[in-house]
């Protein structure tokens, strides 16, 4: 089976990969590229911690090929913070304790973050639609919710 | 988990596909927004040896109105049908389902034409195109042909799409004053399939119903339509008591499997309780 040369940009970097093509993309990020902020959780697509920003849509990586990827804009968890300044969202999931164990917290975190580019002033309501494709086991979710609506307002505030 | 080995092709046109289906026949599968696919592959439920990735396929995107027909490219994921000002003014049913598949990180990658061609009776589209009277627009070795959707779902991951087939098209007729829709599912979570769903559309002629179309999703081996419950309600004048009547009739048609979102009876209930819901929804919309 031919391997494929892929280039994608990840996180404003324009990284090259040679990979299989049954290579999910979720393990090229961690494994080739070395981000390892990218979970991997339940791998069916249903928990959502491996979620990243592809072409500017929030996309579930164990469920897209990394062949798929081949040219595209990935961004991860580890693209949120600029110059070593957290992102509002991260202040935010800080502030309001949005996590306990911290795994499922780069995808809520990343699928935030695209949310609130999608919808900058959400309802409690709003928010939980938005992140439903999110599961976490420890928080009861208010905090999360909590954490995005304040992110929201801090990004309103700048 | 990941999936088996397979040659991984990405054709720019539908003539392409066709050319690789014939090429590859039974060895080859569509790749569409592979959200059922891909974790059948991990799985090893299929193992193509020759995988085509038509997410390319621009000619295959989109949504327009034309010749009085809504024509949704099979390649429209589910976000795109939530998001179209066209869909929610002509053929508002088809945002309604799709707002309640999954969760918004799939409906990004998810399409109508891979949630239909795919033959799950757990997929919630193909209801709701019976419903609608849809056609699908097929392209194959010999050209194209269009197949009613009614007709086109025969068992479980069994449609009338033959080998060497794609889907390109689906064409939705245009609401037109006086009729509604219902779409009821009950489901455990999101992102979970329907424990039962019932979709409805009908039309009044005054107070008088005068067609209407009841059909079920996930209560049997397909997506199937309650013809004998449309019976009761057609030329009538819907009352509870009729509707009562259909929701009995459907219960008798239900063939649910038992799984761990319920046995054969709590499903076969549910999806009477969902078409009477339906029904009174359309009903409602119908009138204005």
């Amino acid at each position: 089976m031919a391997k494929h040369n892929i280039s994608f940009k990840l996180n404003g970097q324009q990284v090259n990969a040679l990979v299989e093509s049954r290579e999910l993309l979720v393990h090229v990020i961690r494994e080739q590229c070395g981000q390892t902020g990218t979970h991997i959780g339940c791998e069916t697509s249903h928990c959502g911690v491996c979620t990243v920003d592809l072409n500017g849509e929030s996309v579930k990586s164990c469920t897209v090929l990394a062949v798929q990827a081949d040219g595209s804009e990935v961004m991860t968890v580890e693209g949120l913070a600029q110059n070593g300044v957290l992102h509002a969202v991260q202040e935010a999931f800080m502030q309001e304790h949005g996590l306990q164990c911290g795994f499922c917290t780069p995808g809520m975190l990343i699928r935030a973050y695209r949310f609130l580019q999608e919808n900058p002033n959400p309802t409690e309501e709003e928010i939980r639609w938005g992140l439903s494709g999110n599961l976490c086991r420890c928080t009861g979710y208010q905090n999360i919710i909590k954490a995005v609506k304040v992110a929201a307002e801090k990004m309103q505030s700048v | 988990m990941i999936p088996g080995k397979f040659e991984y092709h990405i054709p720019t046109t539908v003539d392409e596909v066709v050319a690789l289906l014939g090429e590859y026949g039974d060895e080859a599968k569509i790749l569409a927004g592979g959200h059922s696919l891909l974790p059948m592959m991990k799985l090893r439920f299929a193992e193509p040896a020759h995988l085509i990735d038509i997410s390319r396929i621009g000619e295959i995107k989109g949504i327009h109105e034309q010749g009085g027909t809504v024509r949704i490219g099979a390649m429209t994921t589910e976000n795109e049908l939530i998001a179209s000002e066209l869909l929610q003014q002509k053929c508002p049913l088809i945002p309604a389902v799709a707002r309640l598949i999954a969760d918004p990180q799939v409906r990004n990658r998810g399409t109508i034409g891979g949630d239909i061609a795919h033959g799950d009776p757990g997929n919630d589209h193909p209801a709701a195109m019976m419903a609608l009277d849809a056609t699908f627009v097929l392209r194959g070795p010999n050209g194209e042909r269009e197949v009613p959707a009614n007709g086109f779902f025969l068992g479980t991951y069994w449609t009338d799409l033959q080998q060497g087939e794609i889907m390109t098209e689906i064409r939705v007729p245009p609401f037109t004053s006086g009729t509604g829709y219902g779409f009821n599912k009950l489901k455990r979570k999101t992102g979970d399939f329907a424990t039962a769903a019932s979709t409805v559309v009908l039309k009044l002629n005054g107070n008088t119903c005068a067609d209407i179309r009841i059909t079920l999703t996930n209560v049997g081996p397909t997506a199937f339509r309650a013809d004998e419950a449309e019976n009761i309600l057609r030329g009538q004048v819907i009352s509870e008591a009729l509707i009562e009547q259909a929701a009995q009739q459907v219960m008798a048609v239900c063939e649910p499997a038992k799984d761990l979102r319920g046995d054969e009876e709590y499903k076969t209930h549910m999806a009477a309780e969902m078409t009477r819901r339906s029904i009174r929804d359309a009903l409602a919309r119908a009138k204005g």
